[in-house]
């Protein structure tokens, strides 16, 4: 509120834009390899944490089952990687088949085999099955915690197929893509995943304006009213089934490039990603970074993941007490989050309380109310 | 027959389990609306109060009373998964009572916390500790009410409190040097070995029976007989029941709701630890122990219709007789001869995960049809 409504000088937007290119065109000069991938993979959780900040801070869809899409976009890419480096393998399929005996490429291995399907698959089924699974549960008007615990259960029906087939998809052990060619590159190799980092900083920053859009003008008008008052929106004549399939297969497809752009940089794709524990994660950084206000879900994302592998690097028994301490913390204390603490009334109320602020005379409330009424 | 009545012992025997473990949430989040993820950790509580008990009973005092240590475990597990539960209600839940999904996540960190705490801490100071909290929040209940009145009682308060300290810590030394296997932190699953009595199988109408399922069997009988009891016959009972269907009227009646949501939230948290012990003799105890029941648990709740006891049971027995005759392929077994396909179809899910799969598939077609559980709540609302 106070903070979104300064209108910032062009020339400080331009410079900050400036920089932060500047930034990540030297990234990978300033931070050693290990470094580098580990913030590339945490910018690519990021687009999963934008999807689960449209569904959840817009409209008020809390999905437990993130995962889901997140692992279908990295098996999609994954899947050709394998295909297209298994030339020297028996019978032209990937190496793993051997081991169960399997001879014949699975069917649906086959379409894999283009880049072109395959650079459309990584978002489409993803949001296709997003947007079935949202259908089928928001036409019965299930929603609030229902909603939460359908996307569980279907979470783990997804990891447990993936877990359970071997002479599919490989089963518990994944597929594995650091070894495997991309344009005649090792993709493991330090200088493709260079590459790999610049693409997921230039997706990110796509994906962000994207976002913007989507929660921009009427439609997004339409999901904040949703997540508000839901039956009004319907009585007035709005079907908020569509609206809500429509938003939560945008998140599936968000969550398919972020698990695509994560698997290729941290080499392997496995049903782990689509364990319980992550899906939910993927939600506090939304939380605490701040849930309705997209820059805070990437700066959630890429904080607090960080943070995970600086804590669990010096500390490592102590990051699950302070994981759950953040959780209940902001729940209990930062409901909107460290960004919406910011741009709200919480830096003006701390002042205050320390009488470094005069309070602001709330009534007659005309000026306040107008300025803060809207917002929300 | 012999295959009917195999097959409707094991689905029993999965269904009860799962009975055990649900009837704890189908209190809480039917009667509450409160979304506890930690259940399953407090399920995990129970199964190492058994594993603790069980190690305690093994010291030469109480070495003749051994072979009854399963039941007083059963006891013990309701009280510390209760006294935990209450805790968690007076610190966390309360303030967040009407917002589910909140509750949601504040429990999940409660539920890390909770697994990080029995890989880091010793068994043996986690027991002093439960016991300190036990003093703690019941030692100011007992005393007389002319204490409680009095504006000296936050003294009385504060002083029970460290006497609760003291006795936890006092506690936590003696069994730590007592029982060395509790003296040390360890992220190991642990066992649970059943006493001699309830090893072996029971033979009923030429079939053989494991003596532990049975005893599963009856302790969700027991569990389910009393809780209904509870809740139709008591005068808790009556005000737990007025609260749920509204609260504010309850309140002008004279209801204290707040008492009401503690003993609510501690009964639920506490059958949570009975199901811990259930789930103990099942298999090895580990910090993850409850992550394994959680999703499954809220598919019964969700399943059964929420607040409907008689739907919780028969959610759960349902979905134990589908989970074995779907993982056991035993329609396969009926029905040798069916067609190529679908006798492919059926192996294709006949084993414990594909199972699940299976399952959790149907039950997300059956809520397309009633999606508010078998029995849903009368009334008429715009929401909900």
């Amino acid at each position: 509120m106070s903070l979104s409504k300064i209108k910032f000088d062009k020339k400080i937007v331009l410079s900050f834009w400036i920089i932060l290119i500047a930034l990540i065109i030297a990234a990978p000069t300033l931070l050693p390899v290990f470094r580098l991938n580990l913030l590339g993979r945490y910018l690519s959780l990021s687009i999963v944490a934008l999807g689960v900040d449209l569904i959840w801070g817009y409209t008020g869809l809390l999905s437990l089952g993130q995962g889901i899409f997140f692992a279908l976009g990295g098996y999609c890419a994954a899947m050709y990687l394998q295909i297209t480096s298994s030339s020297e393998f028996p019978n032209n399929i990937p190496e793993f088949f051997a081991l169960y005996g399997v001879e014949k490429l699975p069917f649906f291995w086959e379409p894999f085999r283009s880049p072109v399907f395959t650079f459309f698959a990584i978002w489409i089924i993803p949001a296709f099955v997003a947007g079935l699974i949202g259908f089928l549960v928001f036409r019965n008007r299930i929603k609030g915690v229902y909603f939460s615990i359908l996307t569980q259960a279907s979470l783990l029906v997804f990891f447990n197929f993936f877990n359970g087939q071997q002479k599919l998809i490989n089963g518990t052990n994944g597929l594995k893509t650091d070894v495997t060619q991309l344009f005649g590159q090792m993709v493991g190799s330090e200088s493709m995943q260079r590459v790999f980092f610049w693409i997921t900083a230039i997706i990110v920053i796509a994906a962000w304006f994207f976002a913007k859009w989507v929660v921009k003008g009427r439609f997004g008008n339409i999901l904040i009213g949703i997540r508000d008052d839901e039956p009004r929106v319907r009585f007035t004549g709005y079907n908020p089934v569509i609206f809500k399939t429509i938003i939560f297969s945008i998140a599936g497809g968000l969550a398919g490039i972020s698990g695509a752009l994560y698997t290729v940089q941290s080499g392997i794709v496995s049903p782990q990603f689509m364990t319980v524990p992550f899906s939910i994660e993927m939600v506090i950084w939304v939380a605490v970074g701040g849930r309705g206000t997209l820059l805070g879900a990437i700066l959630g994302a890429v904080f607090i993941n960080y943070a995970k592998s600086l804590v669990s690097e010096a500390l490592p028994a102590s990051w699950m007490f302070i994981q759950g301490g953040l959780f209940i913390l902001v729940v209990t204390a930062l409901p909107e989050g460290v960004l919406g603490w910011i741009q709200g009334d919480g830096p003006r109320n701390l002042l205050q309380r320390f009488g470094l602020k005069r309070k602001i005379e709330t009534y007659p409330s005309l000026e306040i109310n107008n300025k803060e009424g809207n917002n929300e | 027959m012999e295959l009917l009545l195999d097959s409707l012992f094991n689905g029993v025997a999965i269904g009860s389990v799962l009975l055990v473990a649900a009837l704890g949430l189908a209190i809480v989040f039917g009667l509450m609306g409160v979304i506890n993820l930690a259940h399953g950790e407090l399920m995990m509580l129970g199964a190492y109060t058994t594993y603790v008990t069980q190690l305690i009973f093994k010291l030469p005092i109480f070495k003749p009373f051994y072979n009854s240590y399963i039941i007083v475990s059963i006891f013990l597990a309701f009280i510390v998964s209760g006294v935990v539960g209450i805790l968690l209600e007076k610190t966390i839940i309360r303030k967040l009572y009407g917002s589910p999904l909140e509750t949601l996540l504040a429990t999940w960190g409660v539920s890390l916390i909770l697994q990080q705490f029995v890989r880091s801490v010793p068994l043996a100071y986690g027991t002093g500790l439960v016991i300190s909290l036990l003093i703690g929040l019941f030692l100011p209940t007992t005393f007389p009410s002319k204490i409680k009145e009095s504006i000296n009682f936050k003294y009385f308060k504060f002083s029970s409190w460290i006497f609760a300290a003291l006795t936890g810590v006092l506690t936590g030394s003696v069994i730590s040097s007592s029982v060395s296997k509790l003296s040390r932190a360890s992220a190991r699953n642990v066992d649970v070995t059943a006493p001699s009595w309830m090893r072996g199988q029971v033979e009923i109408i030429g079939t053989a029976f494991p003596k532990t399922r049975l005893m599963i069997i009856v302790i969700t009988l027991i569990s389910v007989i009393a809780i209904t009891l509870f809740l139709n016959q008591s005068a808790w009972g009556m005000r737990i029941r007025a609260v749920t269907q509204n609260r504010q009227m309850s309140d002008c009646l004279g209801i204290s709701t707040e008492k009401v949501d503690i003993i609510t939230f501690g009964i639920g948290s506490g059958l949570a630890g009975v199901a811990g012990v259930a789930v103990s003799l099942l298999g090895s105890v580990g910090p993850n122990v409850g992550g394994n029941y959680i999703v499954g648990c809220f598919m019964v709740v969700v399943l059964g219709g929420v607040g409907n006891l008689l739907g919780t049971v028969l959610a759960s027995f349902g979905i134990g007789i589908m989970t074995d005759l779907i993982g056991a392929g035993r329609l396969l077994s009926i029905w040798p001869d069916m067609p190529l396909p679908l006798s492919n179809t059926i192996n294709f899910f006949a084993t414990t995960s594909m199972a699940r799969v299976m399952i959790f598939a149907l039950i997300v077609i059956f809520l397309q049809f009633k999606p508010t559980g078998l029995f849903p709540q009368k009334g008429r609302m715009v929401e909900n």
